[in-house]
């Protein structure tokens, strides 16, 4: 098991290291520093002096791989991939364009982000999987059919529609929560209570559909039909033969999003005002923070790979057949 | 009045989209075992209903493809100078729409501003009134005539409608019989959703003539046009991200399946690493690098169509890099499973070469899992558009799209009175794509799945 975990591990880097390529490509390549300063300082009427200033504050004034006018170690270290690429492997996301550092950001704006995304995540799994068991038991009849049908019509809407939706319904009519905010501590209810609601109904219709899928498939599989030939009660053979085996497939939907919960939600948090990471992406994008959300692209890879890696091990304690070696 | 067609980079991609499948149409039409499963398709009723609505939309869409520029005036003789506005036919078959524009908000069927302004009456005083509107219903005297013009237009419409339908629907049944005698199955084509269609198509039609049916927004724009313009950007998306999803992912899943080893190994680095990028933040970190480059190279574009639609088609192209490594994925373990049966082993044992085993023996197989993966990913790409036009690394702000209706119209609801009408129109519209999308997609799926059992 742990010799497995390094090995995982260990094959994790040469992801990262091309993910790391690709967003350096992508940010620096495909544009140069240059184009991005000209960006920032408004395109018309920049003088060459102007763009090598911005280019000094922001550190982008080195050459790209290789740096030939420094000596020894510094033709690789001192360049732009090792400062603002490279350095990011170890934690190290730099400093936005307002001069704040990027990791006490991060670490400042995870706790509202995960606020919102854990609840959502664990309400919504509870309510999804039910839902789908609620339509297995009752597969073929009229109560499955309609429950499709629904399922198919929640998933055809739009997610923005739930969320202005919802702010409309319950905030600004009802008047029951403030529409948009965020406070710390047991005073946050208030404020997350709309969106963790609207984030779990928004989930339902393709979330409860595929959970069945899942589920019927196992329920015509041989084990289930001994089961019912026994003379085990449908409930009995749902939730203990079909509920257990039908772990797997949901595992390895529903673990690898855990550690992502961190990054929040994009939508959520913009129209709610919650300050967290997907907020702070969103703001990032608009305002043209190339180092953010730079930072938030490897920030985001590294936390899916570690769901990878935690798929592998929930395995292990459902299945006794799987053994990682 | 002379014009110049105008070929944009998007309405090539779906001259070629659409040449591919009348290609892949004509060739299925010849084969009566790939037949079969549209057969299946063709027997269900939600499923033609959902195609009739989606080739509804497909015919707007389409319409709204072909572009051309109107030559303006001559003025300095000699030489022809083309307006910069690129227009479509769609514009031109609905030009009362494109053109009357009111000055501001204006609810649905209203013959009145949505708020009250300052007007000097006939006596020259000063009152405070909701002005009339210099489009929406000018042809009443009287601003309390219309209830009754509108219940009158819309019946008329409504029938009008019903007539045309009923003509057609007639001639169809007629000439049907001819085909079901070759085998043509119970195909039943969906008659009375037709007739609904037509009644709503006509009573729309009459009404649109005369009114704003869905109102106007902020500048004065009449909403349903802006809605029936966002059509063919979904679409698009929908549809040319596929150009670049299926090839990528057909070739490489095939190879990676069918040679293993380090072909495999590479292959599956290159979609690991695509696929652990949380895919929201790859697109914005492409498109914003995107938009850099478009903005320093200004002397790329004659138009501001062109740089719109060129953003469009690169972000096409950025959600077919995003999106294919699942469908790659899939075809990967498929092949992984096909090259162990006995006929591939047949072959290789006679000796026929690895790319005549992948096209002819391989492809053919893994075809049923592509189809159901595009029509499924259609839904999901019109859905996406809106929510990454609201982040705002969608389309271009200037393209019409449903993303850039609800981006424009979210502060609306916060407004006192509340303006409804635009955010309605667009998610809508939105609802029917993506219903009837959905709804064809399942029936694809279940036709085509060879898992499920039928007797």
């Amino acid at each position: 098991m742990i010799a497995y975990l390094i090995r995982r591990i260990l094959y994790a880097i040469p992801i990262l290291i091309g993910v790391n390529l690709l967003t350096f490509a992508l940010f620096f390549v495909v544009n140069t520093p240059d184009d991005m300063a000209r960006m920032q300082l408004g395109v018309k009427r920049v003088t060459p002096e102007a763009i090598e200033k911005w280019k000094l504050q922001h550190g982008y004034d080195k050459p790209m791989m290789i740096n030939s006018a420094a000596a020894g170690i510094g033709k690789l270290t001192d360049t732009i991939f090792w400062q603002k690429s490279a350095s990011m492997f170890v934690l190290d996301f730099g400093y936005s364009d307002d001069g704040r550092s990027i990791s006490r950001e991060i670490a400042t704006r995870m706790g509202p982000s995960l606020a919102i995304a854990l609840p959502t995540f664990l309400i919504g799994l509870i309510i999804y999987v039910s839902f789908a068991l609620l339509m297995t038991l009752f597969r073929a009849t009229a109560l499955d059919i309609a429950g499709v049908a629904l399922c198919v019509l929640l998933m055809s809407i739009s997610g923005l529609f739930y969320i202005i939706g919802g702010q409309f319904l319950i905030s600004k009519l009802w008047h029951l929560v403030p529409i948009s905010g965020y406070d710390g501590g047991l005073n946050s209810f208030k404020f997350v209570v709309l969106p963790i609601a609207i984030g779990v109904i928004g989930g339902i219709g393709s979330s409860s559909r595929w959970y069945r899928t899942i589920f019927l498939e196992e329920i015509g599989k041989d084990y289930a039909r001994t089961a019912r030939a026994k003379g085990l009660s449908e409930l009995r053979v749902l939730f203990t033969h079909v509920l257990k085996n039908a772990m797997i497939p949901i595992l390895t939907g529903v673990v690898v999003v855990i550690p992502l919960l961190f990054m929040g939600s994009l939508l959520t948090e913009s129209f709610f005002g919650i300050p967290g990471l997907g907020s702070y992406t969103i703001d990032a994008i608009n305002a043209q923070d190339f180092s953010v959300v730079r930072a938030m692209v490897f920030l985001g890879s590294l936390l899916y790979i570690v769901g990878l890696i935690l798929t592998d091990i929930s395995y292990t304690m459902v299945d006794p057949r799987v053994r990682l070696q | 009045m002379s014009f110049m067609p105008v070929i944009l980079w998007s309405d090539a991609l779906v001259f070629l989209l659409l040449a591919a499948c009348a290609a892949v149409t004509w060739y299925v039409r010849r084969q009566e075992h790939l037949l079969l499963p549209w057969r299946r398709v063709a027997q269900s009723g939600v499923a033609m209903v959902s195609l009739l609505v989606l080739s509804l939309f497909l015919l707007v869409g389409g319409l709204d493809t072909l572009h051309y520029r109107v030559a303006l005036q001559d003025k300095n003789g000699g030489q022809t100078v083309y307006s910069p506005e690129v227009l479509s036919v769609f514009d031109k078959l609905v030009e009362p729409l494109r053109l009357h524009t009111e000055k501001t908000y204006s609810a649905p069927l209203a013959v009145t501003l949505y708020a009250k302004e300052s007007i000097t009456d006939a006596q020259g005083r000063v009152v405070r009134e909701y002005p009339r509107l210099q489009y929406g219903g000018a042809h009443l005297s009287d601003a309390a005539q219309r209830n009754g013009d509108v219940m009158r237009r819309a019946l008329t419409g409504a029938l009008a409608g019903l007539l045309v339908a009923g003509v057609f629907c007639v001639g169809w049944a007629r000439c049907l019989p001819t085909r079901g005698e070759s085998g043509g199955g119970q195909f039943c084509p969906p008659y009375r959703s037709m007739l609904v269609i037509a009644a709503l198509i006509g009573m729309t039609a009459n009404l649109a003539a005369v009114y704003h049916v869905l109102g106007t927004d902020k500048v004065g724009q009449d909403v349903l046009y802006l809605a029936l313009k966002s059509i063919r950007t979904g679409l698009i998306i929908g549809t040319v991200t596929t150009l670049v999803t299926l090839p990528l992912a057909l070739f490489l899943g095939v190879a990676a399946g069918y040679f293993r080893g380090w072909v495999d190994d590479v292959i599956q680095y290159v979609y690991t690493v695509l696929s652990s990028i949380p895919s929201v933040l790859l697109i914005a970190a492409a498109v914003l690098m995107m938009q850099v480059t478009i903005d320093t190279h200004p002397d790329w574009f004659d138009t501001a169509a062109s740089r719109a639609d060129l953003r469009l088609v690169f972000l096409c192209l950025i959600l077919g890099m995003t999106s294919w490594t699942g469908l790659c994925r899939l075809l990967r373990g498929e092949t992984l499973k096909l090259r162990e049966m006995e006929y591939i082993q047949a072959a290789q044992s006679f000796g026929v070469s690895s790319l005549r085993i992948l096209s002819r023996h391989i492809m053919p197989n893994v075809m049923h899992i592509i189809l159901i993966a595009l029509v499924m990913d259609f839904s999901a790409l019109v859905l996406a558009e809106a929510v990454l036009s609201y982040v705002g690394v969608g389309v271009d702000p200037s393209m019409i799209s449903f993303g850039t209706m609800i981006n424009g119209a979210r502060l609306e609801m916060a407004r006192e009175p509340m303006v409804w009408w635009a955010l309605a129109a667009a998610f809508g519209f939105m609802l029917v794509l993506v219903l009837a999308a959905n709804l064809f997609a399942d029936a694809v799926r279940d036709a085509f799945d060879p898992r499920l059992n039928r007797t």
